[in-house]
């Protein structure tokens, strides 16, 4: 029997606000623990929540670039179930009332036309603190509750069971990433956590239409991690139902070490979570006139500008994307474009000699050394024929180390190419004299040599030479 | 008179003409809350040292100049408002040893206008109870008659002012605490609107229900304390962002063409013929003050208990499952690994009215009972809030006892908790309501206890009913008793 996975995600990206959804304390990274907490996010007696617009405003914007409907009345209600790093005994989350339903995204995979993914309903939420076990000041070989982390702002962006293989689903995963980096409301950072995720995952018969039992994976946090796990899963299922055994509905975790998921708990340990509206925050009401404005203020979305890049700039499919994978990127390359119009070129230059360079250093695009107008001209000084194409990486290597303009750069360190057909004549001259024998080989039949005397000239010329005039000399001469 | 018998505007008089300090004031307080304290036990906490220090730095402010009402008034609060460095139990066992790092805004703007802290008022536990006999700091008595409860949850703030223990006091009422317990010792007792007055800092109960106020001796201290205490407040998302009107204005004494109602559902057979009787002779009263009555119904009132006993304990199981033993409060020093250390917690910390409402709570909440219990119990609310928001198109405001009963005696329900929520019964609409209420005193039983009647506003008409409370206070002596302690 063939099987067909069935595959829908749970995104938690964690969003940028500077400030927690239901207090002011900072959400930085990796400070002394509990050194950003207050009453509020403590869950001390008395303390209530107060909403951080901000959080409303970044789901807003998810809703809108991923094609929700925003709803006008929203709901806060609270999760209860108990755990030391969850300070009120509940979590503030959304349920029956989420702030967007019903969107989508469209994914790419290569050599398929797109596809359509639905997307069910995104939510904001609180996170939860997190428990240190081990040496911990104070205590030795004990646990300890670090609640930094609690009351820090989350979206929560739920997919249709949509998606139907691993890649697919790492598609439509890359796909959300790439909005909510986008769109600044998410860091997406994998590693800190900031944007993980949930599969469920069950397989069933191919033709037929009965969903089989899922399983619901953990709070996987890369890309890789999540093909892995997904496609164990899949296999795990299968064989468990081919050996007459049936799947189990639970929550399992994905070790990166095995390669393997394996059980954390079972329906029957899971929680009532006792959903009900939150009475310390009031109904959220967002009117058509907020949505309106967000719905302008956003910026042009990836795959729109993808496109343009493919039709107004005529680059390539994969081009476009790449290019468009963050914001700074796509900005960088159209700044470059502007100054010089030779988007293949650009775009071959970013994602060769640039990416290389930032990848390298550990640079972001955004502090890249080589500003746009900087690589235009360097551009333009090969298409100019001013430098050769090898010459130019010298150039931008000296750009990257230490500054300075391309063309200062090339006048400084005599890098211009040698077009001047007596100059090049007279190095021609010396190569065909001091290689008689090659020169026999050659007017012998023996064609291949030409490469060889190229490769002379060019060396004696220090790479200054322009190729296209010391072929047509060399082949002129050579014939002599 | 004794110091301590001064109302908030008689002290502040004196304290305003030097004729006295706070510092004499709040000692005055402190030797009569020393007197009669074994008799009574309002108090979880006194704070003797901060409150003469506090009355000191009171006395240099009147002399500048630059005093407000309450500046140097000695205050006390129940023990469910968080003060900053003083013990903050809520009644309950659970929080015996916890001292908050931060304030209520209700005391803040208490403290703000210079006012002084005595110290914090027993209460049920975590304001759950109609008796104050389920605190873990044992049972305040009725300074009219100590064999008897003086009501609750707000009982030791009522207890101390019919004890002359503090000028005035704060309570809470989620449903009926502070109008109940003021009705039982003879106070004024005032429940704002939901959300007139910031809940920050006070410990919650049911949250959608509580609400900050008043327990003083005349309507004019009532109205006092309302305003320095009411008010938006950025902390409490449930807080109403509209502008206090200065309330001792609104006491002019003139009710002529008052339109009060007469719900039909509260004037039922088997009320006590003392109540009975004070509500008669309330009537009479506003009568010859110039009020029009109106007999109106509030169709649902049958259903209120039953609807607040679900919402409320349901908000309780959540609001209190913070209480854990994982960060403050108790922590079970028999456990063993991490949910035994949870449980255990629990189960010593809390006591047994409060165990009752969380498990009801659960119940209420849980999967498959909760469009049965929860749900239906919302809709119910918003059939209540209707009954009132049509009663009120028709009238001004609408009067009602506060309580079926005057104050029963110690132990006497205690075995019966179904019993005991029904002494919430007048009380417990306005909750679900949200809009406001006062209790006044109205009479005397047979056997010499305090009987109140309650006026019940449109929301955010406070103004209205302390008016009228004020009226009825001017035509009667009921509120210049005092109970013989």
């Amino acid at each position: 029997m063939k099987f067909q996975p069935v595959i829908g995600l749970e995104v938690h990206a964690q969003l940028k606000t500077g400030s927690k959804i239901f207090c002011g304390c900072s959400t930085t990274f990796g400070s002394e623990p509990n050194s950003q907490t207050c009453p509020v996010c403590l869950g001390l007696p008395g303390a209530l929540p107060v909403l951080n617009k901000k959080v409303v405003e970044f789901a807003i914007k998810a809703g809108l670039a991923t094609n929700c409907t925003i709803a006008h009345h929203s709901v806060f209600a609270r999760k209860n179930y108990f755990y030391p790093d969850l300070p009120k005994g509940y979590q503030i989350s959304q349920f029956e009332d989420p702030i967007c339903r019903k969107g989508w995204l469209d994914i790419q995979l290569e050599g398929q036309g797109p596809k359509r993914i639905g997307i069910t309903r995104i939510h904001m939420e609180e996170d939860a603190g997190k428990l240190v076990h081990g040496d911990v000041p104070g205590l030795e070989n004990g646990s300890g509750v670090d609640l930094n982390r609690a009351c820090t702002p989350l979206l929560e962006i739920v997919s249709e069971p949509d998606l139907r293989s691993s890649d697919e689903a790492v598609a439509y995963l890359k796909q959300l990433h790439r909005i909510v980096t986008w769109l600044g409301i998410c860091d997406g950072n994998m590693e800190e956590g900031s944007f993980r995720c949930d599969a469920n995952v069950s397989v069933m018969p191919v033709g037929s239409d009965t969903l089989g039992t899922r399983a619901e994976i953990k709070n996987v946090n890369s890309f890789k991690f999540v093909k892995q796990a997904i496609e164990y899963e899949i296999q795990r299922q299968i064989d468990l139902i081919e050996d007459g055994d049936s799947v189990v509905q639970e929550t399992r975790l994905f070790d990166p070490n095995s390669g393997a998921t394996r059980s954390m708990r079972s329906k029957e340990e899971a929680h009532d979570y006792r959903y009900f509206p939150d009475p310390d925050l009031v109904p959220l009401v967002i009117d058509a006139d907020w949505v309106q404005r967000a719905q302008k203020a956003l910026p042009e979305l990836p795959e729109h500008r993808q496109q343009r890049f493919i039709t107004e700039m005529g680059l390539s499919e994969y081009d476009a994307e790449v290019l468009t994978a963050s914001h700074e990127l796509a900005d960088y390359f159209e700044e470059c474009v502007a100054f010089h119009h030779n988007a293949k070129a650009v775009s071959n230059w970013l994602m060769g000699e640039v990416t290389r360079a930032l990848n390298d250093s550990g640079t972001a695009i955004a502090a890249c050394p080589v500003i746009p107008r900087q690589l235009s001209e360097l551009i333009k000084l090969i298409d100019s024929g001013a430098i050769s194409g090898k010459i130019a990486k010298t150039v931008f290597e000296e750009m990257w180390k230490n500054g300075g303009d391309p063309k200062s750069i090339v006048e400084k360190q005599g890098l211009a190419q040698v077009s001047d057909s007596g100059a090049i004549e007279a190095i021609i001259d010396e190569i065909i004299a001091a290689n008689a024998a090659q020169v026999e080989e050659f007017r012998g039949g023996k064609e291949k040599v030409f490469g060889f005397f190229v490769g002379q000239v060019m060396k004696a010329s220090k790479g200054k030479a322009n190729p296209a005039v010391v072929n047509e000399l060399l082949l002129a001469k050579l014939k002599g | 008179m004794d110091i301590f018998e001064l109302t908030i505007h008689e002290l502040h008089r004196k304290l305003n003409a030097r004729e006295l300090s706070s510092a004499e004031a709040t000692r005055a307080m402190l030797e009569r809350i020393e007197s009669v304290e074994p008799r009574v036990g309002s108090f979880i906490t006194r704070t003797p040292e901060s409150a003469l220090a506090e009355a000191a730095a009171a006395d240099r402010r009147i002399a500048s100049g630059d005093a407000h009402i309450l500046t140097g008034i000695p205050l006390a609060l129940k023990d469910i408002f968080l003060t900053e460095g003083i013990r903050t139990t809520c009644g309950s066992r659970m929080l015996h040893n916890f001292i908050p790092p931060y304030s209520a805004t209700a005391w803040e703007r208490l403290r703000d206008c210079g006012s002084v802290l005595l110290g914090k008022l027993n209460q049920d536990e975590f304001a759950m109870g109609s008796s104050n006999e389920s605190s873990a700091f044992g049972v305040t008595r009725n300074p009219w008659d100590t064999a008897r409860i003086p009501g609750g949850s707000s009982g030791g703030s009522a207890a101390a002012i019919a004890a002359r223990q503090a000028t005035a006091t704060l309570g809470t009422d989620t449903g009926g605490s502070i109008r109940q317990p003021s009705s039982h010792c003879g106070c004024v007792g005032l429940k704002p609107t939901y959300g007139r007055v910031s809940r920050y800092g006070v410990i919650a109960f049911a949250s959608s229900l509580d609400q900050v106020g008043p327990i003083t001796r005349d309507v004019t201290d009532c109205a006092i304390m309302l305003g320095a205490v009411a008010g938006y407040d950025s902390k409490d998302s449930t807080s109403v962002n509209t502008p206090v009107p200065d309330y001792t204005a609104a006491l002019t004494g003139d009710i002529k063409g008052l339109r009060i109602g007469l719900p039909k559902e509260y004037y039922i057979d088997g009320l006590d013929r003392d109540v009975q009787a004070a509500m008669d002779r309330a009537i009479e009263t506003y009568r010859r003050l110039g009020a029009e009555f109106v007999d109106i119904s509030l169709p649902h009132t049958d259903y209120a208990v039953a609807t607040y006993y679900l919402i409320a304990t349901a908000e309780a199981s959540s609001n209190l499952a913070r209480y854990d033993g994982v960060r403050f409060g108790h922590r079970s020093e028999q456990a063993e690994g991490l949910i035994d250390m949870m449980t255990k917690s629990r189960s010593e910390g809390f006591g047994a009215e409060v165990k009752r409402r969380i498990m009801l709570g659960t119940y209420a909440l849980s999967s498959g009972y909760y469009d049965a219990y929860y749900v239906k119990a919302q809709k119910v609310r918003t059939l209540i809030m209707g009954d009132f928001t049509r009663a009120f198109e028709n009238v001004d405001a609408i009067l009602t006892p506060v309580a079926p009963t005057p104050a029963f005696k110690i132990g006497e329900m205690v075995d019966d908790p179904l019993q005991m929520y029904l002494s919430d019964i007048f009380t417990i609409p306005v909750n679900l309501a949200g809009t406001c209420a006062m209790s006044v005193p109205a009479g005397f039983s047979a056997s010499g206890l305090p009987i109140g009647l309650q006026l019940i506003g449109k929301p955010f008409g406070e103004e209205t009913i302390l008016r009228a409370g004020h009226a009825f206070e001017q035509a009667t002596e009921w509120h210049t008793r005092k109970a013989e302690i």
